[in-house]
Formats: structure tokens, C-alpha cells, sequence
């Protein structure tokens, strides 16, 4: 299968004081084994639920969300499922349960039943996977935000999972520990071929993905690689978002006059644009 | 600040104690406790010190930190030696005051249940020095895993759960009291002055953010749990196995040889 998660038309609604408020109407989406989608999308844009949604933690109210094949109706594969797709939110503190490093990694192999010198070796494995091998035997609440979060992330490796999905982890950290987050899950998708699908609202941290996916009320407003979805600048600006800050700049000086290509992302693709086409100038 | 204040009160020095099985540990500690009761007179009693005070200096860890804790308890020690004194214990009368009379008998009364008591103290930390919080929640769990038999396991496991929580999240709750304690002083909130009653009542805009918080938190945990798998105890397995060995034997083996000689000494001294 080329498709580790299929979403087909789901609609997902909140039961809230009698309103009820369609968070996800008639959403469908396909994510491929082993890439890397980013999913961006304002507050209230529906990402988060869309995130419970794909490992089975919400059921659609209509349609169907298939992971590897299996229904996440399904309770009996309740397990198989969350097992297949982890989950990674965003306050690092609120999902750790043991009060030693390697103790919380061993959380999630522990509930699978596995032999314990296999948990051991899956524990010592995430850990160096996510460069906290050496905190193993520290307490949580001794750790950096971003550290945290590798542990969250570690928890979930430990489990050996297909996908993992990420919520919004760097929402909390520091501007340090968000880079520490981002390279990781960059090097898990890259070295270990495990799909990530990060849901944020930091543009920079869409770069690097093979697809982004912009959400708006309820569906889907843009869906390609960050360099096409990015040059849309209007689109983005219309469901609240920003363009990255390279392509802010593109965009203001292809409006005063200086032409230069607007589907370049990082710094330094950005600063060989515009020095060319400043070179040009002077040429002529 | 307060988040330093240590919870359970582990002191590691990697001595053979710390190294033994928390399960040895607990059921050891208990069984030494009963015979603290056991032991009927000085002999035995002191016996009884002897051992222990080895027991202490094999630990590795401070006598001052062991005195710490004997400082803590000293009010109940006088109060129950004062109680022992004057009630009872025969023996000649050294000096007789309305309703109180003293014996030699009493002396040697209040004297045995002072040193008892110190004894029950040293003992019982010896085990909370020597064993982290975690491997104690893990022992007790184990411990009462024969419970399965009776249908409670689930009642064991969720007990044990709770603990491990509970120990996980205090450090983090402590320091949210702290964010939202300078919170509320930061927009006037006087919390050092007034009478008792007073200042109870401005704990509230204290305690209702930090209970609001703790239930979000709750909530958010028990998620990120259910994403991890969890299904209460069922089918759980651990990572680290706990496993009696070398030392855990010869601590039994030590312990029964000091209790059959208590016994000994209680029938012929």
C-alpha cells in the first residue's frame, strides 16, 4: 500500500451546548508511506482535531479514516492503530507519566507487552535517535522544554511506530528548542523512513517538507510543495496566515519593480535571488 | 525555593542496601519492625540496636541525615516515654505528687519504649533513604500483585499508576503554584500579611487557577496516554524486572539469624 493513512470525506463535528459546529466537513486526504506533509492552518481551523482524528483518538461522525488498512472504527484494532500512528502534542510536561527519562520512553513498549531486553533495546534506541541517551536517567521536570519534547518524541519512537503525527510540538518552546525539534524530526523521516505528519503554524518549519497543506474552514485551501504553496501569497494572507519571511521579501520587491523568481524559500536561496538579480540591474 | 524540597527522602550512595530488591527491602523492614515488638526485654532490645546500627553504617548514608529524621519525631518520643513513666511499671517509689508516682519500674519503662521507638525510626529510614520513590511504588505494586487472585488486580495497578503520577507531577504542579502565586502578586495580591483567616482566604485566586490547571493537565495526560497504548494494567509488561539475588539472600538469611536470636534471648534472659 502506498498509503499509510487514507482520509475519505469525514465530517467531524463538536457537541457543544446544543450548538454543534462542523469542525471538518467532507475532508479527504492521502498520506503517502514515508513522506513528510506539514499541515498549517490558523487557531480554530479544525488542525488539531484533524490530528485526534488520524489515530483514532476522535471517530468521524461520517466517512472513514483508514490507517494501513484498518478502520480507526474499528475498536478491536484500537490498539494496532495508535500503535501505527503516534502522537506528539504540544505541551511536553502533559505527556510524560514516569519521573525517569528512560522509565516514560519504556511507557509505551511496556503497554504493548513486548519482552523486556527487546523494551530495553527499543528505549536505548529512541533515546540516542532523538539525542537524549545521555539524560536517561535524569527527572523530567530537570529538563529544557525542548528536551521534554525529545522525550515525548523518544516515547513514541519506542513503540516502532509507521507515522507519527506531531500537534503543534514547538507552540511552547524557545526558539532553541524549536530547531532542536524540527532537525530531529527531519532526521527521523530522512534516516529512519517513518512518516511525519507535523501540524504547526511556523511557516519556517514548512520548508523542509515534501507537501504542505494549507487549511481553512473546514477544508483544504492549498495542498502542494512549500515552494508552490508559498508564492500564493495572497491565498495564505487570506485564512490569516504569513508567508515565510524570505518570501515576504520576494514578494514586496517583485511589487516594487524588481523581478526576481518568488518560489525560493530558505535564507540562502533567497540571498543568491536577489543578489542575481540585482547583478542583472546593473548589467543593463 | 520550594521546588527543591525533596519528596521521599532518597539519598543514594550505591551501598549493598541500595543495590538489594525494593521488595526484599519492604518485606524485610516489615518483619524487623514485628520483631522491634517481639523483643520483650534490654537484651533483646539492644540486640536488636546493635543490628540495626549496622544495618546504618552499611547504608553508607550520614548519621547526621539519620538524626535529622529522629529530631523530626522527638515530641512523640518524650511524650510517650512521660505517659510511660508515671503509668504503671512497679518497682520501688522514688517520689510520689498528687496524682503522679514514680517507680524505678517506670524509669525502665519510659527508657525501653524511648528506644524502641528510635529504633522503629532508624529502621523505617533505612528503607525511604535507600529506595527511590519510583522503585517503591514498583515493589508495592509487585508485592500486592497476588491480589490477582481475588480480582483486584486492576485496583493494584491503578493504585500503582496513580502513585507514579502523583510523584511525576508534583515537581511540575509546584512550579505552576509558584508562576501563578507571582501572578497574582504582581497584580497586588497580599499574601504574607493579615491573621490566620485571612490568609487562608488569599490562597483561593491560588488554588482554584492551579485546580483548573491540574484537571487540563489531567486531561491532556490521559490522551497522551491512550496514545501511547494504554489499557490500564492489561497485558502490561516492565522494562526493568525486578529479581531477588546475591544480596537480597544474604540480608534474609542475616535478618532470620538476628529474629531467632531475639526469640532466644526473650525465653532465657
Amino acid at each position: 500500500m502506498e498509503n499509510i493513512i487514507e482520509v475519505k470525506n469525514v465530517t467531524f463535528e463538536y457537541k457543544d451546548n446544543d450548538k454543534q459546529k462542523a469542525v471538518i466537513k467532507d475532508f479527504s486526504l492521502d498520506i503517502k508511506r514515508g513522506s513528510f506533509t506539514v499541515i498549517l492552518g490558523h487557531n480554530g481551523s479544525g488542525k488539531s482535531t484533524l490530528a485526534k482524528l488520524l489515530n483514532g483518538l476522535y471517530k468521524p461522525d461520517s466517512g472513514d479514516i483508514t490507517v494501513d488498512g484498518i478502520n480507526t472504527k474499528d475498536e478491536e484494532n484500537e490498539i494496532e492503530i495508535k500503535r501505527r500512528v503516534g502522537m506528539v502534542f504540544q505541551n511536553p510536561d502533559n505527556q510524560l507519566v514516569a519521573s525517569v527519562v528512560e522509565e516514560d520512553v519504556a511507557f509505551g513498549p511496556e503497554n504493548l507487552g513486548i519482552d523486556p531486553k527487546i523494551i530495553r533495546e527499543r528505549v536505548d534506541n529512541a533515546l540516542k535517535a532523538v539525542d537524549m541517551y545521555d539524560f536517561r536517567r535524569s527527572a523530567p521536570h530537570n529538563l529544557s522544554g525542548g528536551q521534554k519534547q525529545r522525550v515525548a518524541i523518544a516515547g513514541i519512537i519506542a513503540m516502532e511506530p509507521e507515522c507519527i503525527v506531531l500537534d503543534e510540538p514547538t507552540a511552547m518552546l524557545d526558539p532553541r528548542g524549536r530547531a532542536e525539534i524540527i532537525n530531529t524530526v527531519i532526521s527521523l523521516n530522512k534516516e529512519k523512513g517513518i512518516t511525519v505528519v507535523l501540524i504547526t503554524h511556523f511557516m519556517e518549519e514548512a520548508e523542509l517538507a515534501d507537501r504542505v497543506i494549507v487549511l481553512g474552514e473546514g477544508g483544504i485551501i492549498a495542498d502542494g510543495t512549500p515552494k508552490t504553496v508559498f508564492s500564493n501569497a495572497g491565498l495564505l494572507k487570506s485564512v490569516s496566515l504569513d508567508v515565510p519571511q524570505t518570501t515576504e521579501l520576494l514578494l514586496r520587491l517583485n511589487e516594487n519593480g524588481l523581478k526576481v523568481p518568488t518560489s525560493v524559500i530558505s535564507i540562502e536561496e533567497t540571498a543568491n535571488v536577489i543578489y542575481n538579480a540585482v547583478a542583472n540591474l546593473e548589467e543593463k | 525555593m520550594l521546588k527543591d524540597i525533596t519528596f521521599g527522602q532518597y539519598f543514594d550512595t550505591s551501598s549493598p542496601v541500595h543495590k538489594m530488591d525494593p521488595r526484599a527491602k519492604i518485606l524485610l523492614t516489615v518483619f524487623l519492625i514485628v520483631f522491634l515488638f517481639i523483643a520483650k526485654n534490654f537484651y533483646a532490645l539492644i540486640f536488636m540496636a546493635v543490628f540495626i546500627f549496622l544495618v546504618l553504617a552499611l547504608t553508607r548514608v550520614p548519621f547526621r541525615i539519620y538524626i535529622k529524621n529522629l529530631k523530626a519525631i522527638l515530641p512523640v518520643i518524650i511524650f510517650t516515654a512521660l505517659i510511660n513513666m508515671f503509668y504503671g511499671g512497679g518497682g520501688k517509689e522514688i517520689f510520689s505528687f498528687w496524682i503522679f508516682t514514680l517507680n524505678t519500674g517506670g524509669i525502665s519503662k519510659a527508657v525501653f519504649m524511648a528506644l524502641r521507638i528510635v529504633l522503629l525510626i532508624l529502621l523505617s529510614s533505612v528503607l525511604t533513604y535507600t529506595t527511590s520513590p519510583n522503585d517503591l511504588t514498583d515493589a508495592i505494586e509487585r508485592i500486592f500483585s497476588f491480589l490477582t487472585v481475588f480480582g483486584l488486580k486492576n485496583a493494584v495497578h491503578t493504585l500503582a499508576m496513580m502513585m507514579t503520577i502523583a510523584l511525576r507531577f508534583i515537581p511540575t504542579l509546584i512550579e505552576e503554584a509558584e508562576k501563578i502565586m507571582n501572578a497574582q502578586k504582581a497584580r497586588g495580591a497580599d499574601l504574607e500579611s493579615g491573621n490566620l483567616f485571612e490568609r487562608i482566604r488569599s490562597l483561593i485566586p491560588i488554588l482554584i487557577p492551579l485546580l483548573i490547571s491540574s484537571v487540563m493537565r489531567a486531561y491532556q495526560l490521559a490522551e497522551a496516554m491512550e496514545c501511547r497504548c494504554y489499557n490500564g494494567g492489561e497485558g502490561r509488561v516492565r522494562m526493568k524486572q525486578l529479581r531477588f539475588g546475591g544480596v537480597d539472600f544474604i540480608a534474609f538469611f542475616v535478618s532470620l539469624v538476628t529474629c531467632t536470636a531475639i526469640i532466644f534471648i526473650n525465653i532465657f534472659l
